[in-house]
């Protein structure tokens, strides 16, 4: 496919051959994701009214190519974190994000979703998705308002429109690894703290033994 | 008859979808991208297609709305900044998810507090637009935005508001709230006439 | 208190004479039982006495008194004001009977005060956690547990000023240095035990049917299209005819009540709203109530404040029932045009509440004493475009275009039937209720604000099922505009009558119940005041929680995905129904 593209009837420098073909190959492909970029129907708490309001008659995120939301991650390819992440909840969005096929984006929408929000003291309440999920915009507000969300949304298509197929992650040699699904416990765990906690845990082990 | 009542919700479906056309004759060029259009589209009369256009359209803020707040500051006649806020922490206790962190400034020679926050920091990832801050500063320092296009890409380093981030001229305040400030600058008039009769009479 | 509830009390008193006391302590009501004779006891209310409607379950913990107490709300479905009576148990172990043979309403609020309180009932059928999950260490609300990122026991914290000392809480406290791991405890062995729980609870249901067929247990959500957020069912189908179906919540559990007692008394309103946010008005409006009651000065509220309380409390009661609605054809496969239609309306609605309190969902628009600021000018005249031509007309626009469509009532019509008898015993409130011909509607049956000056009616349907919840809302609808147009004509004038709210205040010590009759039903707040600054227990009386009580009893025989469209027909919003 590349080789083709290479070819496009004038000398093109040996060195320079693979950006000149990207780099239209991005338009398109930039093209192509900016406006079709369905989100998932996936609500978590208030901001998620917000988000059915933006998607309904007066706002009506489909001007933008957002056509509708789809309630099956399978077909999506952004996902609007539209509320409160709780810890019991969070196994399952991962879950939700690691079925999401790629090109994806996730929104954080929201104090809540961004950073823990006014419940962020709260026994089950994550302190912001990013905490497990790479965000890629934030929009502040509580709720933000429907235009808030479609200026978000503006900017994630924006941020769209810098990406190159070359470097984008989804498309480098090594596939993607899975976000590890986190456990429920005494309290909420992630898989990529264990090293840690088993350190803590035999500190405090050496802690009370000591006393 | 059996499927009458679709047929009528049906016609109802009919008469929405028409009322677009007929506003859109009736009102021509008008009804998109004008003032009088978006109210219409408001008001208690729309019909038909309702959609703002955003970012091209906007719909209207009216005055009491609230987003995240910001301090304002007047400016003397040297062109200085003279912040209001005199750090007295009134919106730190009221704010109910403690979101607001003042940090007094002192005179480094006598070590007493001076009124002017040294930094104000705001976490708007905490902050949940109640707006008790601008209801119970008593010195009309902090006050609620209406700007609500903030989003980021990355929140780490953009979304604790510190002091220069959240300072805002009060010609900026009185042109989103206009009739507030004028109760407000009128409340505080009155105040000063009222101290300055009770020191004449002294 | 009225004539004849003294004497009913007077009654109760000699009839149970040795077993109860009057609560003595100050500012607090209702009697005491032995925690032996509870069960005698209520029995004998709900027969003898009439109080048939327990409303509300919950705990409180005593720490400094080393006990812990179940405080019950009860009430007559025929009006009235309540009778609440407590138990007290030794806070080491504190076991209580279950009231949910006699009043199957209790289970999941007595399960809710197992999760949170760590108050065991003897007898429940269902004795699990229900917000947490299984395995989730110790009883969060107890007094002496402490979350992950706990600052203080109470607002404001002094890291906030003069210091000023910025710093996210998660990075200062990684691991959760509070929480209390077991010490062999390692992660990569541990496997949840709540699912395994569940699932084995939930299949080997015998049937008596000569032909024994395989059941199948479907899980739906908590990511589901219909399901209102994050709810999630898990039922065993015979076929395609369920047998059993299991509610799981706790998915949005934001631990409001815990938080809630470390605000103070002005911090909890906006976060109220956050409760039910499709109705953030009428929560304010109990919370208000609820503390106006403990400060006493009910009757400071000018009357100006008053009309205004009810005009936005009724606005938001039509918003939230076209939300409902439009929902619920959206769970019926109506994809999303009844739903546009009904939030058209709800837009302009909001609009009025962002222009009259700063914030289209969350408003955070009534204090102690009145509310936040007097209407803006111009939002009088939006009102009445709205509440005399415009709602009328649309609404009859609705009805026309849904109430007859042969298709709705073939799907609606005797699907989820809940009699009324089972709908006072399941504490059913609000819409669901009503529907199954039970007027019992807080407005009249306990009048509260100015609700007594206004002609309405409650609005009755008679058969119980998804059809009738329909139309009860679409009733609903057309009193609130009759309340509005009442309202909006009599509403006194005054400048500058609201005065200025006070940020601090002292609440004295005691205990009070605040209901109105929210969207969904009866919204209470019970909040527990020691005289400091923040309330001691603070209670939300979630209608679309315990409307979730009678779930599995209204779907059990009917097909799977009738399930969905009672669900939509109870009307929940998680962030009430977990809180
Ligand atoms: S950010 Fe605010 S509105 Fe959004 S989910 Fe959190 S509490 Fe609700």
């Amino acid at each position: 496919m590349s080789e083709k593209l290479n070819t496009p009837g004038y000398d093109v420098p040996p060195e320079m051959q693979d950006v000149v073909a990207i780099t239209t190959l991005d338009k398109i492909y930039n093209w192509g994701r900016r406006y079709s970029a369905w989100p998932m129907m996936f609500g978590l708490a208030c901001c998620a009214i917000e988000m059915i309001c933006t998607a309904a008659a007066r706002f009506d995120f489909s001007r933008f190519g957002m056509e509708i939301m789809r309630p099956s991650p399978r077909q999506a390819d952004v996902m609007l974190v539209s509320g409160t992440v709780t810890k019991k909840m969070v196994p399952q969005i991962v879950r939700l994000y690691n079925q999401m096929p790629e090109p994806k984006y996730v929104v954080a929408m929201g104090a809540c979703a961004s950073g823990g929000g006014p419940f962020k003291e709260g026994y089950n309440v994550v302190s912001g998705v990013d905490k497990f999920l790479p965000v890629d915009v934030y929009i502040p507000g509580c709720p933000p308002t429907p235009q808030a969300l479609l200026h978000g949304l503006m900017k994630l298509q924006e941020m769209m429109d810098t990406q190159s197929i070359k470097n984008v992650r989804w498309y480098q040699k090594e596939p993607l690894d899975a976000i590890p699904i986190p456990i429920l416990g005494p309290d909420l765990l992630d898989p990529r703290d264990f090293p840690q906690f088993a350190e803590k845990m035999a500190a405090s082990a050496t802690e009370n033994k000591e006393a | 008859m059996y499927g009458k009542g679709i047929l009528k919700g049906l016609g109802v479906t009919w008469k929405h979808f028409w009322d677009t056309y007929i506003d859109d004759i009736k009102w021509g060029k008008k009804r998109y991208h004008t003032e009088e259009g978006i109210a219409y589209r408001m008001s208690k009369d729309a019909r038909g297609l309702f959609t703002v256009q955003y970012p091209e359209e906007r719909l209207p803020t009216p005055e009491e709305f609230r987003f995240v707040p910001f301090l304002v500051y007047d400016e003397d006649e040297g062109g200085e900044q003279v912040i209001r806020c005199t750090s007295c922490g009134i919106c730190a206790k009221v704010c109910p998810p403690q979101c607001i962190w003042i940090e007094r400034s002192t005179n480094p020679k006598t070590g007493r507090p001076v009124p002017v926050p040294a930094e104000f920091y705001i976490d708007v990832d905490i902050c949940m637009n109640c707006g008790f801050c601008a209801e119970f500063c008593p010195f009309d320092a902090i006050k609620m935005d209406h700007d609500y296009e903030l989003a980021v890409y990355d929140r780490l380093t953009n979304n604790i508001y510190d002091r220069e981030k959240l300072l805002k001229p009060a010609a900026y305040y009185d042109g989103i709230r206009p009739l507030n400030s004028q109760k407000e600058f009128d409340a505080r008039a009155e105040k000063e006439a009222k101290k300055a009769a009770a020191k004449k009479k002294k | 208190m009225t004539e004849q509830t003294k004497t009913m009390h007077k009654d109760i008193e000699a009839r149970f004479a040795g077993i109860i006391a009057l609560d003595d302590r100050s500012g607090y009501e209702g009697y005491r039982v032995e925690a032996e004779k509870l069960v005698e006891f209520a029995t004998a209310l709900r027969d003898e006495f009439g109080y048939d409607f327990l409303s509300s379950v919950t705990g409180v913990d005593y720490l400094p008194d080393e006990k812990m107490e179940v405080v019950y709300h009860i009430y007559k479905s025929t009006g009235g004001h309540a009778l609440v009576f407590k138990v007290q148990v030794p806070r080491a172990n504190p076991v209580v009977p279950s009231l949910v043979s006699i009043f199957p309403g209790a289970d999941f609020q007595e399960r809710e005060a197992w999760d949170l309180f760590g108050i065991r009932f003897e007898g429940h059928p269902n004795h699990k956690r229900i917000l947490m999950w299984e395995g989730f260490s110790g009883h969060p609300m107890r007094k002496d547990w402490k979350e992950a990122y706990y600052e203080a026991d109470a607002k404001p914290f002094d890291a906030r000023w003069p210091g000023g000392d910025v710093s996210r809480s998660e990075d200062k406290m990684v691991f959760n240095k509070n929480v209390a791991y077991p010490q062999d405890f390692t992660p990569e062995n541990w496997t949840p035990e709540g699912e395994t729980a569940l699932y084995s609870g939930m299949q080997n249901i015998a049937t008596d049917e000569d032909l024994q067929t395989e059941h199948v247990v479907v899980n739906l959500g908590p990511q589901h299209p219909s399901t209102h957020g994050v709810f999630r069912m898990v039922a065993t189908l015979d076929g395609e005819t369920i047998v059993k179906l299991e509610p799981v919540m706790g998915y949005l559990h934001r631990n409001h009540e815990k938080i809630g007692e470390r605000n103070t008394y002005l911090m909890n309103i906006p976060f109220t709203d956050r409760l039910d946010y499709l109705s953030s008005m009428s929560n304010n409006f109990g919370y208000v109530l609820a503390v106006e009651k403990l400060l006493g000065d009910t009757t400071h509220i000018p009357d100006r404040a008053k009309y205004i309380r009810v005009i936005m409390a009724e606005f938001t009661r039509i918003s939230n029932h076209l939300m409902a609605i439009g929902a619920l054809l959206n769970d019926l496969g109506a994809y999303f045009t009844p739903m546009l239609y009904a939030l058209k309306e709800r837009e302009l609605i909001l609009d009025i509440f962002e222009a009259v309190s700063g914030s289209r969902m969350m408003c955070n628009y009534y204090r102690f004493g009145g509310v936040a600021r007097d209407l803006p000018p111009g939002t009088h005249e939006m009102m009445r475009g709205l509440a005399f031509e415009r709602l009328p007309r649309q609404i009859d626009e609705l009805d026309r275009y849904l109430t007859e469509n042969e298709i709705i009532r073939a799907r609606c019509e005797g699907v989820g039937v809940l009699t009324p008898e089972e709908a006072i015993a399941y504490s059913a409130v609000g819409p669901v209720l009503r529907a199954s011909g039970v007027p019992y509607d807080v407005r009249r049956a306990d009048p509260y604000s100015v609700y007594d000056r206004f002609d309405f009616d409650v609005a009755v349907r008679y058969h119980g099922d998804v059809y009738d919840r329909y139309l009860v809302r679409l009733d609903e609808i057309r009193q609130s505009i009759r309340i509005l147009q009442q309202a909006l004509n009599g509403i006194p004038e005054c400048d500058n009558c609201l005065g200025k709210p006070r940020y601090s205040m002292r609440v004295p010590a005691g205990e009070a119940y605040g209901r109105v009759e929210g969207p969904k039903g009866e919204l209470g707040f019970y909040v527990v005041a020691d005289g400091g600054p923040n309330p001691w227990r603070y209670h939300v009386r979630a209608p679309s929680f315990i409307n979730l009580t009678a779930l599995s009893k209204m779907c059990e025989g009917d097909k799977i995905a009738d399930a969905i469209i009672v669900l939509g027909s109870i009307d929940i919003v998680l962030g009430e129904t977990d809180r």
